[in-house]
């Protein structure tokens, strides 16, 4: 035999050889990749937010697919299309997203607000957070710097007139904001509330007025006037159980110092 | 008490002096690649020891019984690399199936060293050098050693550079390779030690 035909053969051979090998391997000890899995991840927008609860976007679907009784509709970027599109493949009634929105809860901005010192250092809320709570005289709220604006995914935060605001067209209620803000005064809402308290200062109303002219005092004027009963001062703040609330407004307008709002969350959601 | 001392040369020698990385530069990207951290790079190490053995046993018997006698030893390289991906896509199959754990752990690296140029390198030396079977899978141990040696010093390294300020031209990954320069020339410094442990 010639030596390029038997040089030929044997690699051909062992080539055949490794090739059987492998597929029989591959049909007899294959372990089966969950279809569904696949499939809801392609579903799925890939921002690997995190406000699902689980791991990213690979780590819901895997949940998804794997358990029962997962919902459908956690993922709060995708909306109302992904969860139907997530309970087709799994076969289920899909369910509404409710839309998440985040919201600041300090009106604490340069006419309201006094002023302690003044911080020229690193232009972050964290940075200034630890320097005496801040430059201004209340420590509970809004710093005016910009960690909330920074991580927004969505460009949805600005800075005006020295506090936070969120564009809600723009927020896709990820909450990384409420993660990134020092004081914790950002909270997620579900887009279909009415009324919100603009202060998150937990001390008492003598105190908030020498620091800031849009705090909560505690006066507790919104608690006796809900026809629902549900707003209550916790800790000198007021407080909406929005279980109850049915968006009547009656707070704000008893509110003294206009601490609670009608929420202007009336973005692309509602419509 | 003879083999033993043959067999402790041959790792002094394929970990420190022969260093597979450091000093015949087989196997550079993986060791470029996943040594950022100490964790991942000493993953690697690992599995790159265990496709090493693995790859050794499969391929001495090969070149010994079956391209040799045939005079074809020429086919060497083909043969190898053929091999050696078809086993390492087998043992990835067989871990996923039975052992999950291991798989999770070693299983993002193997497909990685399937054909790496440093696994081939070990395999052909061996039998360059004239190595039995039992030579051929301490060399190969002893090889895979020293690329986790190599790795894990590396990332060491490395986290440290992460902390510091080169200027910004060399950031990345000249700074790297500048970097494995210098490490590797400190290796150069076992140089003879085998000789003048073991004698010649």
């Amino acid at each position: 035999m010639s030596p390029v035909l038997l040089a030929i053969i044997s690699v051909t051979a062992i080539g055949l050889i490794c090739a059987v090998v492998l597929a029989v391997a591959s049909h007899f000890m294959g372990v089966p990749v969950n279809e569904k899995e696949v499939a809801i991840r392609e579903c799925l927008p890939g921002a690997n937010c995190g406000a699902c609860g689980f791991t990213g976007c690979d780590g819901y679907a895997k949940a998804l697919a794997e358990k029962e009784g997962i919902k459908t509709n956690l993922c709060v970027p995708g909306a109302d299309a992904v969860a139907k599109k997530i309970a087709d493949v799994l076969g289920v009634e899909s369910e509404d997203v409710i839309e998440q929105v985040a919201f600041v809860h300090c009106a604490g901005d340069c006419y309201n607000h006094k002023q302690k010192h003044i911080y020229e250092g690193i232009s972050s809320c964290r940075a200034a957070q630890m320097l005496y709570g801040g430059k201004g005289m209340c420590s509970h709220g809004c710093l005016g710097l910009g960690d909330c604006a920074s991580v927004c995914p969505q460009d949805a935060i600005c800075i005006e007139n020295g506090i936070a605001h969120v564009d809600t067209r723009k927020c896709v209620g990820c909450g990384l904001c409420a993660k990134a803000c020092p004081n914790h005064i950002i909270e997620l809402f579900p887009d279909v509330t009415r009324v919100v308290v603009t202060c998150s200062n937990r001390e008492k109303g003598a105190s908030v007025r020498k620091k800031c002219s849009a705090g909560c005092i505690g006066c507790g004027l919104c608690a006796r006037n809900c026809p629902q009963g549900a707003v209550s001062v916790v800790n000198n703040l007021a407080v909406i159980d929005y279980e109850k609330c049915i968006g009547c407004g009656v707070c704000r307008e008893k509110c003294p110092t206009h601490a609670i709002r009608f929420a202007d969350f009336s973005g692309r959601h509602r419509f | 008490m003879e083999t033993f001392k043959l067999m402790l040369k041959i790792i002094m020698t394929s970990v420190l002096v022969n260093n597979y990385v450091l000093s015949k530069f087989l196997g550079i990207c993986p060791f470029l690649g996943v040594s950022k951290k100490l964790d991942q790079a000493s993953g690697m190490g690992i599995a790159v020891i265990f496709v090493m053995l693995l790859a050794t046993a499969a391929t001495w018997p090969i070149q010994t019984y079956l391209l040799d006698p045939n005079g074809l030893g020429y086919l060497q390289t083909i043969v190898f690399i053929l091999v050696i991906a078809a086993l390492v896509q087998f043992v990835e199959i067989v871990l996923k199936k039975y052992i999950p754990s291991l798989h999770a752990s070693l299983g993002v690296y193997l497909p990685l060293i399937t054909t790496n140029c440093a696994v081939l390198g070990v395999t052909i030396n061996n039998i360059t050098d004239g190595y039995n079977f039992l030579e051929s899978m301490v060399s190969s141990l002893g090889c895979g050693l020293g690329f986790l040696l190599a790795m894990v010093i590396f990332a060491g390294v490395r986290e440290r550079m992460e902390e510091a300020l080169p200027p910004k031209a060399f950031r990345g990954v000249p700074i790297t390779l500048a970097a494995a320069s210098i490490v590797s020339l400190a290796f150069y410094g076992f140089g003879g030690i085998v000789t003048s442990i073991f004698g010649e």
